[in-house]
């Protein structure tokens, strides 16, 4: 009994931020009160009207459509080669791929500040995309390669002895059987693309900013519930792409819990 | 087959000419008021350990210890719910709540607690917005649904039937957690003591906003020196220490779990 009341504390400790951020941001006042003092949408109406916010969702946009796009392609071919192919060293090559997980935020940033200062490429979003690709990588290599892993090669065998090309067969078996989990990468991708804060900090300028950067901004500067509407938004699209990998995949599974 | 690897390695590559970037920076002089950088020196690593920023390096040391404990024992409660429910239910409404902190990204987490430290939600006895106090319990809640998943996936290797024997021997519920359930899950303990010790000492976001300016880590102080005052060599060599210590940490994590913790 005391156990369960504990998880249940500790749970509620846990989501007490989110619970705060989503009341705080239907105060009708710039003063923020817990419980707020009446219902208000005008934090959301500032929030989907301020210029730097809408410059920087289009910049989010851009980035993280580009970054996730180009790391599922190169993910998964990295995915495929480690499962299939015949390489020495196989753990070293998949460390390399994973390495980006362990980087500190503020040495990569550092890093690629002065890499596009040496290129100059401050103004351009290239190094953000570069930059954004290297650190969604490890996501998508795991759960691809997850998924190869899991794939039956007698299924693809098959349909190569009933006289199917190579392309043919990766096309219409190999492809379809590892759709979730290339979909589950997807959903990495785009989720820790779209909240990096730290990289994204050194290497964007006002005009290349992404939303968590503007963000940030908007908090060490002004201390209206403005962030809370937009956190509330974020928090909303957030849960939305939990609740949808939980449904069709399973989170127990793509997180290897399963026993 | 094997040149599929190239592409992705092209995008390592990339990454690691950065950090050789960031390298070369950090043993060359800084020219105030340029970008521009002098010639071979050492002197700012040794600003590292220079009396005004040692008290950064301490502070960073310590807020990661005090967090990575903190953080073991509130997370373990969790974990052991999360593994061993029987209810398919309960474990997935827990692995959502887990991992939905996990999925909301820095700022939003710490403008969260912006508002929940700041006296907006109960008046607080002793200040926490600002202060060190109010930093650890970021980085607790920041550092929790990492080292849930670790312990809850070495708490499932854990057979349950050796706790019901140890029970049915006479042993009381604390002593079957001290004597077989927590030495059992000791390789998650030790994997999540250490990936969330690594990651806090390159916290960035979490003492940046809750601290106010007041409480610097060592993140902090790059971002100091490289936004700020366009000190990049300064910057750099801050940000090798980071990446020397995390790379460190975790590196003897990885020989660990290639089979050298005895279970």
């Amino acid at each position: 009994m005391i156990g369960r009341a504990a998880v249940v504390l500790l749970v509620l400790f846990m989501t007490l931020p989110t619970v705060v951020v989503v009341a705080v941001s239907f105060n009708p006042t710039a003063i923020m009160s817990f419980p707020p003092a009446g219902l208000s949408l005008r934090w959301y109406a500032n929030a989907l009207g301020y210029p730097q916010f809408q410059r920087a969702a289009v910049n989010s946009l851009i980035v993280t459509a580009a970054a996730s796009a180009i790391a599922l392609l190169v993910g998964t071919a990295a995915a495929l080669a480690l499962e299939r192919a015949r390489l020495r060293g196989r753990h070293v090559w998949a460390t390399a791929l994973l390495s980006p997980l362990v980087v500190p935020g503020v040495a990569a940033g550092l890093g690629f500040l002065i890499l596009a200062a040496g290129l100059g490429l401050l103004r351009s979003r290239l190094v953000l995309i570069a930059a954004h690709v290297a650190l969604v990588l490890p996501f998508v290599v795991r759960s691809v390669w997850v998924s190869v892993k899991n794939l039956d090669p007698t299924l693809e065998r098959a349909a190569a002895s009933l006289g199917a090309t190579p392309w043919r067969t990766f096309r219409r078996v190999t492809l379809p059987l590892l759709r979730p989990g290339l979909f589950a990468a997807l959903l990495f991708a785009v989720i820790v693309s779209a909240n990096e804060f730290v990289v994204s900090l050194f290497v964007s300028s006002r005009l290349t900013e992404i939303l968590p950067v503007a963000m940030f901004t908007y908090v060490v500067n002004y201390t209206d519930p403005t962030i809370a509407a937009l956190s509330s938004l974020f928090i909303a699209a957030t849960l939305a792409l939990v609740w949808i990998a939980d449904r069709f995949f399973g989170l127990a599974a793509v997180f290897l819990l399963d026993r | 087959m094997r040149l599929l690897l190239l592409p992705s390695l092209g995008v390592i590559a990339i990454l690691a000419v950065a950090l050789g970037a960031l390298f070369q920076y950090s043993v060359l002089a800084f020219v105030p008021g340029s970008l521009q950088t002098g010639g071979f020196t050492l002197a700012n690593f040794r600003s590292v350990v220079s009396p005004q920023y040692l008290g950064s390096v301490w502070d960073t040391v310590v807020l990661s210890l005090a967090t990575t404990a903190l953080t073991l024992v509130v997370s373990y409660p969790v974990a052991y719910a999360l593994a061993r429910s029987t209810s398919a239910a309960v474990r997935s409404a827990l692995l959502v709540l887990t991992l939905a902190p996990f999925f909301t990204g820095a700022i939003v987490r710490t403008y969260a607690w912006i508002l929940v430290l700041g006296n907006t939600v109960v008046t607080w006895p002793v200040p926490m917005l600002f202060t060190e106090r109010g930093v650890l319990v970021g980085l607790v809640h920041f550092s929790m649904p990492t080292m849930i998943l670790l312990l809850a996936a070495a708490i499932s290797h854990v057979d349950p039937a050796l706790e019901r024997a140890a029970a049915s021997l006479g042993a009381t519920p604390a002593r079957v957690f001290r004597r077989v359930t927590l030495p059992l899950s000791m390789p998650g303990v030790v994997s999540g003591s250490l990936v969330v010790f690594a990651w806090t000492l390159s916290a960035f976001p979490t003492p940046e906003l809750l601290g106010g300016g007041k409480v610097k880590m060592i993140a902090n102080v790059v971002k100091d020196l490289a936004l700020d005052s366009f000190n990049w060599p300064g910057a750099a060599a801050f940000a090798m220490v980071a990446l020397a210590l995390t790379l460190g940490l975790l590196g003897g994590l990885g020989r660990l779990a290639a089979g050298r913790v005895e279970r």
